[in-house]
């Protein structure tokens, strides 16, 4: 009963989807403007209706229903509860369900509270989110139903792959989604001022929290996937350019330009097609993303999310989506009015600087990404790795990084360096001195050598724009800026220090044996069988002593999983405040050795750790922003109110 | 691209175009048969001439005069960096469990890092010739990691699989072994 309710309001949510459709552009014509008043509540119930056939499948999930099909492949009732309830996401089906229940509820959202804009931007925007939703809600209903039943009913479920049984990632790619759908409303919103020409603060100013909140959660959706790719794959590494990596990465990337030409947009009014751009551009890479990831066409560590055939369905849906909003871009781009004016030496310069390496990255990871494919077309076959991306985004960040270190310093519209440069001496003087450090002190490579003093100097840079200010007058979205810098600057510094100091071990090791890693002594004293609920594991007990201090024990697992059969490795790790310990437990040798794969990372905890920071920035801005924006409106009310009243 | 030229008409045209060159590589990436095999201009010729050094302390380094020992061998290209070949890892362990001869080239690497992705996917290969630009590589007529070359006894190059061996592929390898005379 359950999963027909389900499918039935999802029916429902995408007929009103295509009525929002129709009444938002028929609004915009003169003899349909009566129906304007039915978008906003269309959209509202739509998204509510979507939330309805979400919350249907979690139930069917909870309860492991094994005649819905989904279920029946993906869950298993043996699994810890937490992980049926995951589960309802962790699939192709229900990943889309969530998809288009995140994009109605942001559309509903928006209808809601969205009242600055013209009325006919506003309707243009939610008929273009009706557009990208519609076309979603067609990909669930007619190839990939959640709710299909099976018969005969089989007597247990298939389970889910070991590797996704983790808390971490549970919660990764509803976040990350909530950072892809999220970009949707910038992307309507392009659409939106292309069709009635409406560009300018007031559009940036709506834009700007949605591309804000979508940015905060990718950030932490990245951030987050990178920690578990760190720890579960058992790799020691933490970004492998991995396509599907790149696929989230491409959206942050291009979010991140979106952010900061939409203020250069609201505060100076310039930069209006290229911000419109990017509006488009940031959402175009979520569904590109989306699509790579769902389609596997590229090889990739994520290659429990393949599905060739579906991905044309996808391909078409991108085609519509993107091809149209390009052309609509290509047709109305030219008679967006020209913006104001400013001086290449300003925060726009720096700002525009900033946008066009933050795009020249995005190109970069692009086309590797899908330069196998392209030489594919061209009969070789080709990987492209970290020798590629590596250097090749180098060259764009480290200049971008500079810039950044001094763009926020600058005045808008014109400015001087020798007015900057007082400010500037110091965090340069500490690069250049770190640069002396790590080139007589330590073996590091070019690139990390760069990142660690790049990292220095945009540490200090960072916190500069407070310099000067009264701390509590300071608006929240100054500090979230700074915050969000000096996250940067963290980041870099975890993952320079990463590349360059760590330390690795492969041994074979007897059980009583030490093995000396970094300033790390590291004693196998055991291996047991251990068993979970659904899988069994070899476990090991190692004693690991930081400069012969105090031993602490840490427990490597390598694991079976039964249903479906798989091995994975669990890597035990042990956090310092100043790096962290990595072990992994491997194979047996028949000589009765055990093979320890061991790492010592020191300060590689500042990589999530500035993510975080970037976040958490994010956020204090967001604050700042709809904090100020609510105050304005409430100022609005007050001054029409009084109005009113004099009019009486 | 700041705002004070206005951007030229064909400019916003860019963005569609480039895009409709993602379109056109994705849809040959979808519609291309599953099976599809290029044959390299080497198949059938003898190798290259090479001497490589080896790419780990515990392997022997890796020549051409390596190959004409009567046995047919495989040659397996890969690199530490390479994911498909961590996929495709069990599959050569399969192989070489089964008594087939893999020697491996290791493409752009460092030593530590073949040594670790070796301790992480095992070690199926005889031999590791370490190739730090790709020349050898080249010569044999393969452009990407992971490519697996069936090799005769006389050192003439009999088959060329381009990707990761999945494990569906490992009666094709073998069978191309066969026909080498193994």
């Amino acid at each position: 009963m359950i999963a027909e309710f389900g499918l039935a309001a999802l029916w429902l949510a995408a007929a009103l989807a295509a009525l929002q459709l129709l009444a938002g552009s028929l609004a915009l014509t003169p003899r349909g403007a009566g129906l304007a008043a039915v978008v906003r509540p269309v959209a509202v119930v739509q998204g509510l209706l979507g939330l309805v056939a979400f919350v249907a499948l979690i139930v069917l999930f909870c309860e492991t229903d094994l005649s819905v099909k989904l279920v029946a492949m993906n869950s298993h009732s043996a699994k810890p509860f937490i992980y049926k309830l995951a589960g309802a996401w962790g699939n192709h089906e229900g990943s889309m369900l969530l998809w288009v229940t995140v994009m109605g509820l942001s559309g509903g959202f928006l209808a809601l509270v969205e009242k600055r804009l013209p009325e006919p931007t506003m309707l243009a925007t939610l008929a273009g989110q009706a557009f990208v939703s519609l076309g979603f809600y067609a990909f669930l209903l007619l190839s990939s139903n959640p709710f299909e039943r099976l018969s005969p009913v089989p007597a247990e479920g298939q389970g889910l792959n070991p590797l996704l049984q983790d808390i971490g990632l549970a919660f990764h790619p509803p976040t990350l989604y909530l950072g892809y759908v999220g970009l949707s409303v910038a992307f309507s919103f392009a659409i939106g001022a292309l069709v009635t020409r409406e560009v300018g603060p007031a559009f940036a100013r709506a834009m700007r929290p949605w591309v804000l909140g979508a940015w905060i959660f990718l950030t932490l959706g990245i951030t987050a996937g990178s920690y578990w790719a760190y720890y579960e794959l058992g790799w020691g590494g933490w970004w492998f350019w991995d396509p599907v990596e790149n696929a989230s990465l491409m959206p942050w990337l291009a979010a991140t330009a979106l952010l900061h030409s939409a203020s250069v947009l609201a505060a100076r009014n310039a930069l209006r097609a290229w911000t419109i751009m990017l509006g488009v551009v940031a959402f175009s890479m979520s569904m590109v993303g989306t699509f790579l990831v769902r389609s596997g066409i590229l090889t990739s560590v994520h290659a429990f999310a393949v599905d060739p055939e579906r991905g044309s369905f996808i391909l078409a849906l991108l085609a519509i989506n993107i091809g149209g909003a390009l052309t609509l871009f290509g047709l109305r781009a030219a008679t967006v009015t020209e913006g104001e004016r400013f001086a290449p030496v300003s925060r726009e310069g720096a700002l525009v600087f900033n946008n066009v390496m933050l795009s020249a990255t995005l190109g970069i990871v692009l086309f590797g990404t899908l330069y196998p494919l392209a030489a594919e077309a061209m009969g070789a076959k080709v990987s492209v790795g970290p020798p590629y991306f590596n250097p090749m985004s180098a060259i764009f960040v480290a200049p971008m990084l500079i810039v950044l270190a001094v763009g926020p310093l600058l005045r808008w519209r014109r400015d001087t360096f020798a007015r900057v440069s007082g400010s500037v001496a110091l965090p340069a003087l500490l690069a250049a001195a770190a640069a002396v450090g790590v080139a007589f002190w330590t073996q590091a490579g070019l690139l990390p050598m760069l990142g660690l003093v790049l990292a220095a100097g945009l540490a200090l840079a960072s916190l500069l724009p407070l310099r000067g200010r009264g701390l509590r007058r300071t608006p929240l979205a100054v500090w979230g800026m700074v915050m969000a810098h000096f996250g940067v600057a963290v980041a870099l510094g975890g993952m320079a220090s990463d590349s360059a100091f760590s330390v690795e071990k492969l041994v074979a090791s007897r059980v009583g044996e030490t093995t000396a890693v970094g300033p790390w002594q590291v004693r196998l004293d055991r291996i047991e069988p251990v068993a979970g609920q659904n899988w069994t594991a070899m476990e090991a007990r190692l004693f690991v002593s930081y400069r012969g201090g105090a031993p602490i024990a840490a427990f490597p697992q390598s694991r079976s999983f039964w249903t479906p059969p798989q091995q994975t490795s669990e890597s035990a790790l042990i956090t310092r405040w100043n790096g962290q310990l990595y072990t992994v437990l491997g194979e047996q040798s028949d000589d009765g050795r055990w093979q320890l794969r061991l790492w010592w990372k020191p300060f590689v905890t500042l990589i999530w750790f500035g993510g975080v920071l970037i976040a958490l920035g994010g956020l204090l801005a967001l604050l700042g922003r709809v904090s100020s924006d609510l105050r304005r409106l409430i100022a609005r009310e007050k001054i029409a109110d009084r109005r009113q009243r004099q009019g009486r | 691209m700041s705002e004070q030229q206005k951007p030229r008409p064909w400019a916003l045209w860019l963005p569609l175009a480039l895009f409709g060159a993602f379109v056109v590589v994705v849809l040959f990436g979808l519609l291309r048969p599953a099976e599809r095999e290029v044959a390299s201009a080497m198949i059938g010729k003898p190798q290259p001439q090479f001497d490589l050094r080896p790419a780990v302390p515990d392997r022997p380094g890796l020549a051409r005069a390596d190959f004409t020992a009567g046995k047919p061998r495989l040659l397996n290209i890969f690199a530490s960096w390479c994911i498909p070949c961590a996929v495709e890892a069990p599959q050569l362990a399969r192989l070489a469990g089964q008594g087939v001869q893999i020697d491996g080239i290791a493409i752009r690497d460092r030593p530590e890092d073949v040594a670790a992705f070796l301790a992480r996917n095992g070690n199926p290969f005889a031999r590791i010739g370490a190739d730090d630009v790709s020349s050898v590589q080249m010569a044999i007529g393969s452009s990407g990691v992971p490519e697996t070359f069936v090799i005769d006894g006389k050192g003439i190059i009999r088959y060329q699989h381009i990707g990761e061996i999945r494990e569906d592929q490992l009666p094709l390898i073998l069978d191309k072994l066969k026909e080498a005379g193994l």
